[in-house]
C-alpha cells in the first residue's frame, strides 16, 4: 500500500477487522506491504470464522481418532467408516449472525453451505437436522421480533432443504432470554458414499486445470466471514447486503452434476466456495496439497459488470464450487456441467511454487503463499479467568403447590411443547429412508444399499453450560449418546458447534476453554471422536453475551429394522427405569426446566454426571432395545421422570406408576439427573437380567394403561391426568405462542 | 412391465419412485431424462415429485416445455398409463393434460405429514386394487397442493367419476377435498400425496403400494 498515514491505515485495518500486530505479520510474511486486494484476502482468511485463531489452541484438545475415523478435522467434513464398504460424511455449522440480520436467507444459506460441505466430498446428503435458539416468543419488548425471526428461520430451512430434496429429520428448538437479539441457527448435515467415492479438497498435480462451476459471482456477501466474527451493535441491521441469497435449485443441480463429474474419474480435487468464497477455496486447496494456484479473474463467471479483483475474491455468492481436473480431461467435466445446465470455466492451473497468484487480465493483482493464508493465521492464547456467571450458587426456597399443574405447565412450555408446527414445514420423508423422524429421542435414517442405519441426535443446554461449562458440556455428550442408545444405536462419532460470546473477554474465554475441555473429556470417554465442526464466537448483543452454548451432534450405528419409539404402544406393559430414580440436591435443580419454566429462576450447578454409570446404563439400554425386548424406550432428560412419562403417554396409552423416594416431591419428579432410561416391556425378567449384568438398576415402577397417567409418590397420588389433556397442552402450545 | 421415471432438473422424488417400482413392486424401471422425446419402449410413465426447475415462475410452469412433455402427451393420447405425483401432478395441469391448477396451500405453508385419503373411485388404472370408500394413509409434502378449478370443471370431474382420491381431512384447502384426479380417458392420473413413500415395509405403512399394484393389474389386462 502506498504509504498510508497512520490514521488512514488504522481505519483501513479496523474496516477489515485486523489488528496492528496482524498487519505487521502480513508485512513480514509478504516481505512487503500488501495491496488492498491482498489485505482483503488476508482479512477473510485470518478472520475468526475461517482461521479459528482464538479457539485453535484449545480445539487441539479434542479427541479426533478411532478405528472408524477415515477423515478427521481439517477437511470439508469428517468421515466415518460404517462397514460394508460404506462411509458417512457429516458436520455441523452455524449461521447465527446472518440469521439475525435476515432470518429467511440467513437460515437458507446455512443449510446450503453445510450441504455443499458434504457433497463436495463425494457423499450424497441423506439427512439434515437443525438446532435453533431464539429469544422468548412472549417477550413484551421483543416478542414480535422473535416470532418473526423464528418464522423466517423455519421457512428458510424449509425452502432450501425441501427443494434440494434432503429430509430434515430432527433437531431442537430452545427459547431463552440470552438469545434475544442473537439467535442461534446450527445446521447439521450427513451424507453417504462408498469408500472409493471419497474426494478431498486438494489441488494436486502441477499443470492440472482449475475449474470454476455453478452460480456466477456477484457482489453479495462480501465480508460475510468477518461479519460473522463481529458483535452485534445497533448498526448491525445495516449489514443486510452482506447476507447472501440462496438458490436451492441451483444447489440441487450442482449436487447431481458434481457427483456425476466425480464418476468420470477426471476430478482430482474439489471444494465448495463457502465463507470467503474464491479466496478460501483456492488457498485451502493449494495449501492442503502444498501447491500453488495461478488463475485469472477474467475467466470467473460474473453476475455484474465492473467488479474489482477485491470484490470477486471476497464475494460469498452461493452455489459455487472449485474443481481441479486431470490435465487433458477437462472437456469431460465441462460436458457434465453443461448437461445439467450449469456454467463452468477453466480459470487457471495448479503450479509448483505454492503461491496463490491472482491475475486480472494477465496482470498479477495478488500474490501470497497459500499456506500463509490457510495455516499461518495468528494463533491467540487469549487470557482466561473463571467462567462468567452471575447466578447464585445457593438455591432459593421452593416448594410446589400443585405437582400436576407443574407438569401441565412444563408440557406446554416453549422448550418442551410439540414442535410439530415447525417440523411439518420440513420434508422429513423424501428419499424414503427416514425410519424415525422428528419428535423422537434420535432420528434414524436407513442406508438402502446396506443393512445399516444411522441414528443421529443434536443437543445443547445453555443453562447447564452457563452454570458450569465443563460439566454442562459433558452432560450434553452423555445426553446425546443416551438418545442414541434409547433407539438402539451405538454412538460412534461427533461434530460440535461452539456458540460462545466474545473471546477477548477473559471470563467468556474461560467458558470456551472449559466447554471444550468438557467436550474433550466426555467424547474421549464415550469413544465418540469429534471429526469436525464449527466455532461461532462474538455472539453478543449490546455487551450481553449469550449463554455458552456448545451444540453437539452425535451419530450412531444400528442394523436396519423397524424402530422402537418413545411412546407406550399398548396397555399392560411393565414400565421400568434403567438406571433407577437418580439423585439431585436443591443446588442441582437450578439449571432444570423446572427451575426455568415453573420457578422462572436459575441457580446452582448442573446435575452430577457419573460417566462410568452413564456408560453402563447406555450399554444395558442398547442391549434391551437391540434385543427386541423394549416396546418403547425413552431417555430421561429435561423435565425429569414426570416429563418423560408424560411424553411416553402422548400416543394415548399412559401408565400407572408408583415409587418411593427420599427426595422432596418436586425434586423426585422433576430433577434431571442423567443416566436414566424409561423402558416399556413384556419381558421384564429379561430386561432386569440384562441390567443386572451391566451392574445397573432396572427399577420396576408400574404398568401402562389406556388413556391415563397416574403417578404415586411414597404412596400418595401426586399426578393423575388424562393422556388427552397432556396431549392437548403439549400439542398446541407453540402455535398459540406464535399466534398462528 | 417397464416403468419410466421422468427426471427433470430439480426432480427429487425420482429415486423414491424408482425404488418403489423396482424393489417394492418387483417391476422394471428406467430413468427418463427430460430431453428424451421417445417413450415408446415404456409401459407406464411416472412424473415424480420434486421442484422441477426450482418451481421458478410457478410449479411445473417451465417443466411443461421440456421436450419430454411432448412425448408424454403423445404417450397419453395413445392410451399409455401416466401417473403424476406431487410436482408431477402440477406439471400435468400446467401442460393441460389434466384440468385445473394447484395453488398455494390455504395456510400459506409447506406441509409434510401423513393424511387419510378416501378412494373416490376404484374404476381406474391406479385404484383398481382399492375399494371405493377405502381410506389409505399416504404422506403429503407440498407447499402448492390446493387443487382448484372452475365449478363447471369440478362438476364434470365428479359426474364422470374422475376424482380418484379425496382428503378425509382437507389439509390445504383443495376444492371439494380433491387429492387426485383422472384424465377424460382415465389413463392419466395426478395426485398430490406420495404413494411411493409408503410402499416399503420399513416405512410408516405400505398403503401406497396399492396404487402401483393397480397400474400393474391395469397394464396386464390392457395387454391381454
Amino acid at each position: 500500500m502506498s504509504e498510508p498515514n497512520s490514521n488512514a491505515l488504522d481505519a483501513l485495518l479496523k474496516k477489515h477487522k485486523l489488528t496492528r500486530g496482524e498487519y505487521e505479520k502480513i508485512q513480514q510474511l509478504l516481505g512487503r506491504d500488501p495491496n488492498l486486494t491482498e489485505l482483503g484476502i488476508f482479512s477473510v482468511m485470518w478472520s475468526e470464522h475461517c482461521s479459528y485463531k482464538s479457539s485453535k489452541v484449545h480445539l487441539k484438545k479434542l479427541p479426533t481418532r478411532s478405528e472408524r475415523v477415515l477423515q478427521g478435522p481439517g477437511e470439508n467434513a469428517g468421515i466415518i467408516d460404517i462397514g460394508e464398504g460404506y462411509a458417512i460424511a457429516f458436520k455441523i455449522e452455524s449461521h447465527n449472525h446472518p440469521s439475525f440480520i435476515e432470518p429467511f436467507q440467513g437460515a437458507a444459506t446455512g443449510v446450503g453451505g453445510i450441504l455443499r460441505d458434504i457433497f463436495t466430498m463425494g457423499a450424497r446428503p441423506i439427512a439434515v437436522m437443525d438446532a435453533i435458539r431464539f429469544g422468548p416468543l412472549d417477550s413484551l419488548e421483543n416478542g414480535a421480533r422473535n416470532r418473526r425471526i423464528l418464522d423466517g428461520v423455519v421457512q428458510g430451512i424449509s425452502h432450501y432443504g425441501n427443494c434440494f430434496g434432503v429430509p430434515t429429520v430432527g433437531g431442537e428448538t430452545v427459547f431463552e432470554d440470552s438469545y434475544d437479539g442473537n439467535p442461534l441457527v446450527n445446521v447439521f448435515a450427513l451424507g453417504v458414499f462408498r469408500h472409493d467415492e471419497i474426494f478431498y479438497g486438494r489441488a494436486t498435480g502441477v499443470g492440472n486445470p482449475v475449474i470454476y462451476v455453478g452460480a456466477r459471482t456477484g457482489r453479495d456477501g462480501i465480508h460475510g466471514a468477518s461479519m460473522a466474527s463481529d458483535v452485534f451493535t445497533e448498526a448491525s441491521q445495516q449489514q443486510r447486503p452482506t447476507v447472501q441469497v440462496g438458490d436451492p435449485f441451483m444447489e440441487k443441480l450442482l449436487l447431481e452434476a458434481c457427483l456425476e463429474a466425480m464418476r468420470t474419474g477426471a476430478v482430482v480435487g474439489i471444494q465448495d466456495m463457502g465463507a470467503a468464497g474464491l479466496t478460501c477455496s483456492t488457498s485451502e486447496m493449494g495449501s492442503r496439497a502444498g501447491t500453488g494456484i495461478d488463475f485469472d479473474l477474467k475467466h470467473v463467471p460474473q453476475r455484474e459488470t465492473g467488479m474489482t479483483p477485491y470484490e470477486i475474491m471476497l464475494s460469498e455468492s452461493q452455489e459455487r464450487m472449485l474443481l481441479v481436473a486431470e490435465k487433458g480431461r477437462e472437456g469431460e467435466i465441462l460436458a457434465v456441467f453443461d448437461k445439467w445446465g450449469l456454467e463452468s470455466a477453466v480459470i487457471g492451473t495448479v503450479t509448483d511454487d505454492g503461491m496463490l497468484r491472482v491475475r486480472d487480465n494477465g496482470v498479477v493483482v495478488a500474490e501470497i503463499r497459500n499456506r500463509d493464508l490457510a495455516d499461518e493465521a495468528p494463533l491467540y492464547h487469549r487470557p482466561y479467568t473463571k467462567p462468567y456467571r452471575t447466578a447464585p450458587y445457593e438455591a432459593p426456597e421452593f416448594a410446589s403447590s400443585n405437582l400436576e399443574a407443574d407438569l401441565l405447565g412444563l408440557m406446554g412450555s416453549a422448550d418442551l411443547c410439540s414442535k410439530r408446527w415447525i417440523w411439518e414445514q420440513y420434508d422429513y420423508m423424501v428419499q424414503t429412508n427416514t425410519l424415525a423422524g422428528p419428535g423422537g429421542d434420535a432420528a434414524i435414517v436407513r442406508i438402502k444399499e446396506t443393512g445399516i442405519s444411522v441414528a443421529m441426535s443434536l443437543d445443547g443446554n445453555g443453562r447447564y453450560c452457563y452454570l458450569d461449562p465443563r460439566e454442562g458440556a459433558k452432560l450434553i455428550v452423555a445426553e446425546c449418546c443416551r438418545n442414541l442408545s434409547a433407539v438402539g444405536a451405538l454412538p460412534v462419532s461427533a461434530t460440535n458447534n461452539l456458540n460462545f460470546g466474545n473471546p477477548e473477554r477473559p471470563e467468556i474465554m474461560a467458558q470456551l476453554v472449559e466447554g471444550i475441555e468438557g467436550l474433550a473429556e466426555a467424547c474421549a470417554f464415550f469413544d465418540t471422536p469429534i471429526t469436525g465442526g464449527n466455532v461461532s464466537l462474538y455472539n453478543e448483543t449490546l455487551g450481553e453475551s449469550i449463554f455458552p452454548t456448545p451444540v453437539v451432534g452425535i451419530v450412531g450405528l444400528l442394523g436396519t429394522a423397524p424402530p422402537v419409539g418413545m411412546k407406550f404402544p399398548a396397555a399392560g406393559l411393565d414400565v421400568l427405569l434403567i438406571g433407577g430414580l437418580g439423585q439431585a440436591s436443591d443446588q442441582e435443580m437450578g439449571g432444570t426446566q423446572y427451575a426455568k419454566q415453573v420457578l422462572k429462576s436459575l441457580w446452582g450447578v448442573p446435575p452430577k454426571l457419573d460417566m462410568e454409570r452413564e456408560k453402563a446404563v447406555q450399554a444395558a439400554t442398547r442391549e434391551v432395545v437391540v434385543g427386541g425386548l423394549a416396546r418403547a424406550a425413552h431417555d430421561l432428560g429435561e423435565g425429569g421422570i414426570a416429563v418423560a412419562l408424560a411424553e411416553a403417554s402422548l400416543g394415548g396409552v399412559g401408565a400407572e406408576v408408583s415409587f418411593e423416594s427420599g427426595l422432596r416431591p418436586e425434586i423426585a419428579l422433576y430433577h434431571e439427573g442423567p443416566s436414566r432410561v424409561l423402558i416399556a416391556t413384556e419381558r421384564r425378567a429379561e430386561v432386569e437380567a440384562i441390567a443386572a449384568r451391566h451392574g445397573v438398576e432396572a427399577l420396576w415402577i408400574g404398568r401402562t394403561v389406556e388413556g391415563l397417567l397416574k403417578i404415586r409418590l411414597n404412596s400418595h397420588e401426586v399426578i393423575s391426568v388424562s393422556t388427552d389433556k397432556l396431549h392437548h397442552r403439549w400439542d398446541r402450545a407453540l402455535e398459540e405462542a406464535l399466534h398462528v | 412391465m417397464k416403468f419410466g421415471v421422468v427426471v427433470f432438473p430439480g426432480s427429487n422424488c425420482d429415486h423414491d419412485a424408482y425404488y418403489a417400482v423396482t424393489r417394492n413392486l418387483g417391476q422394471q424401471a428406467d430413468f427418463v431424462w427430460h430431453d428424451s422425446e421417445n417413450l415408446s419402449q415404456l409401459d407406464a410413465v411416472i412424473l415424480p415429485g420434486g421442484f422441477s426447475y426450482g418451481d421458478h415462475l410457478r410449479c411445473g410452469a417451465i417443466a411443461r416445455f421440456s421436450p419430454v412433455m411432448k412425448a408424454v402427451k403423445k404417450f397419453a393420447d395413445a392410451g399409455g398409463l401416466v401417473a403424476g405425483i406431487c410436482n408431477g401432478f402440477q406439471i400435468l395441469t400446467e401442460a393441460q393434460i389434466l384440468p385445473g391448477a394447484l395453488i398455494r396451500n390455504q395456510g400459506m405453508r409447506f406441509i409434510c405429514k401423513t393424511v387419510g385419503l378416501e378412494t373416490a373411485t376404484s374404476a381406474s388404472a391406479f385404484t383398481n386394487r382399492l375399494k371405493e370408500g377405502q381410506v389409505i394413509q399416504v404422506p403429503i409434502a407440498h407447499g402448492e397442493g390446493c387443487y382448484t378449478a372452475e365449478a363447471q370443471v369440478l362438476d364434470e370431474l365428479e359426474a364422470e367419476d374422475r376424482v380418484v382420491f379425496r382428503y378425509v381431512e382437507n389439509p390445504n384447502g383443495s376444492l371439494r377435498d380433491i387429492a387426485g384426479i383422472l384424465s377424460a380417458g382415465r389413463n392419466v392420473m395426478g395426485m398430490m400425496p406420495h404413494p411411493e413413500r409408503v410402499a416399503d415395509p420399513l416405512m410408516p405403512g405400505t398403503d401406497g403400494l396399492a396404487v402401483f399394484e393397480s397400474i400393474v393389474s391395469a397394464y396386464a389386462s390392457l395387454s391381454r
